[in-house]
């Protein structure tokens, strides 16, 4: 009954969280606080925190986080299938359409007007994260400026963008770095 | 481009495309953007399965689309790339790392969220994913700018000038931009009438 429950919670997470993670937030607030008091506003907005310091989207990460609390490991599994449920079957149809009329000129026309636009989307999402990173929540000047994160971003695109480096490898070492010199400099 | 039909070589190219989304999903910190950009190194520049073009259009579907985009865009580039069976084995190695992550933290989490040490290596990822994800969008906007299509330029700067000055949500952005290209489609068809495609 319990992982019925959740299954169909955060099938309704899945369904209705258009657009990413931050989407997903108050819906999955909604479903787990709200109608089920599954976690406190408190647990909720640890929940949160540890989701954007962990891997993985945020609906998948509570889905996991509220499952193992309510039901043990299968109840963590039951919720997250319930979250990419519908994925599953609407971005499946979607593939199959897209591949069906690839190459015809109408779509064509639409998806060559899609393509700059993503590219627009992808840089907004990094400059957001750059600003984040050298200025924090203390506003944009240049006296508020986090040296060591504009070091680490200049030397992680300059290594990225001329030596062609494992994304991964220089994000995990920009990780170890800024902890490195976090702790020297005090 | 991956699509062999023997048993033994769509057996490796299985394994790798699971072990390339476990790999992915586990190093990847912030949002669907982010994960997006790390397959198209992957993916595109790496393995060559899939074309630049081809990426971004997957990019679309899995903003478009309900649920979590590393979900969608996984389930796109496991179809491409070995249809159903690529799909289950994509969404399984995108979904497996946050599991097994949070399952540990969900025991201890209230020290995992105030330890500092984690919070300042964080800190330094951050600075890693911005340059990661303006890299290839540099890369990408280099092919936009490239076409010298004036619509494009046009559609690039305005889709982020809303996104980033305006806050206009994404999926009224891309609708815009799909109807635009249905519009565009139209405008040429006028004189052509009859020429189906």
């Amino acid at each position: 009954m319990i992982l019925l429950q959740l299954f169909f919670s955060f099938v309704q997470v899945g369904l209705f969280s258009i657009g990413g993670g931050y989407a997903a937030m108050p819906l999955i607030q909604a479903q787990v606080v709200d109608a089920y008091q599954w976690l406190t506003m408190g647990e909720f907005t640890d929940l949160i925190t540890i989701a954007e310091m962990t891997p993985g989207p945020i609906a998948i990460n509570a889905a996991t986080f509220v499952g193992i609390r309510v039901a043990g490991l299968g109840g963590a599994v039951v919720a997250t299938l319930g979250c990419i449920a519908p994925s599953l079957i609407l971005v499946s149809v979607l593939a199959k359409l897209y591949y069906k009329f690839k190459g015809s000129r109408g779509l064509e026309s639409v998806l060559g007007c899609l393509r700059p636009a993503v590219v627009a989307l992808i840089a907004a999402a990094g400059i957001n994260i750059l600003i984040n990173v050298l200025f924090g929540e203390r506003g944009i000047s240049l006296a508020a400026v986090d040296w060591v994160g504009a070091c680490l971003f200049a030397a992680a695109f300059f290594a990225l963008r001329k030596f062609r480096c494992n994304p991964i490898l220089v994000m995990s070492l920009c990780g170890a770095a800024g902890l490195c010199a976090n702790l020297l400099i005090g | 481009m991956g699509m062999d039909k023997t048993g033994a070589a769509r057996g490796r190219t299985l394994w790798q495309l699971f072990l390339s989304t476990l790999y992915i999903s586990a190093f990847t910190f912030g949002g669907g953007f982010v994960i997006v950009t790390f397959m198209k190194r992957k993916f595109v520049d790496e393995l060559h399965w899939i074309d630049e073009k081809e990426m971004l259009d997957l990019t679309a579907l899995a903003q478009s689309a309900p649920g979590a985009i590393a979900v969608n865009a996984s389930i796109l580039v496991g179809w491409r790339v070995g249809g159903l069976a690529g799909m289950a084995v994509a969404v399984l190695g995108t979904i497996l790392p946050p599991m097994a992550i949070l399952t540990v933290i969900s025991f201890f989490y209230a020290a995992f969220a105030a330890n500092r040490y984690v919070a300042l290596a964080l800190r330094g990822m951050q600075a890693g994913v911005a340059a990661v994800i303006l890299d290839v969008v540099f890369s990408l906007g280099e092919k936009v700018v490239k076409e010298r299509s004036a619509l494009s330029m046009a559609l690039m700067l305005a889709a982020f000038a809303a996104t980033f000055f305006f806050k206009v949500n994404v999926i009224y952005i891309i609708l815009t931009a799909a109807l635009i290209g249905v519009g565009k489609i139209l405008y040429l068809r006028r004189g052509t009438k009859g020429d189906r495609t």
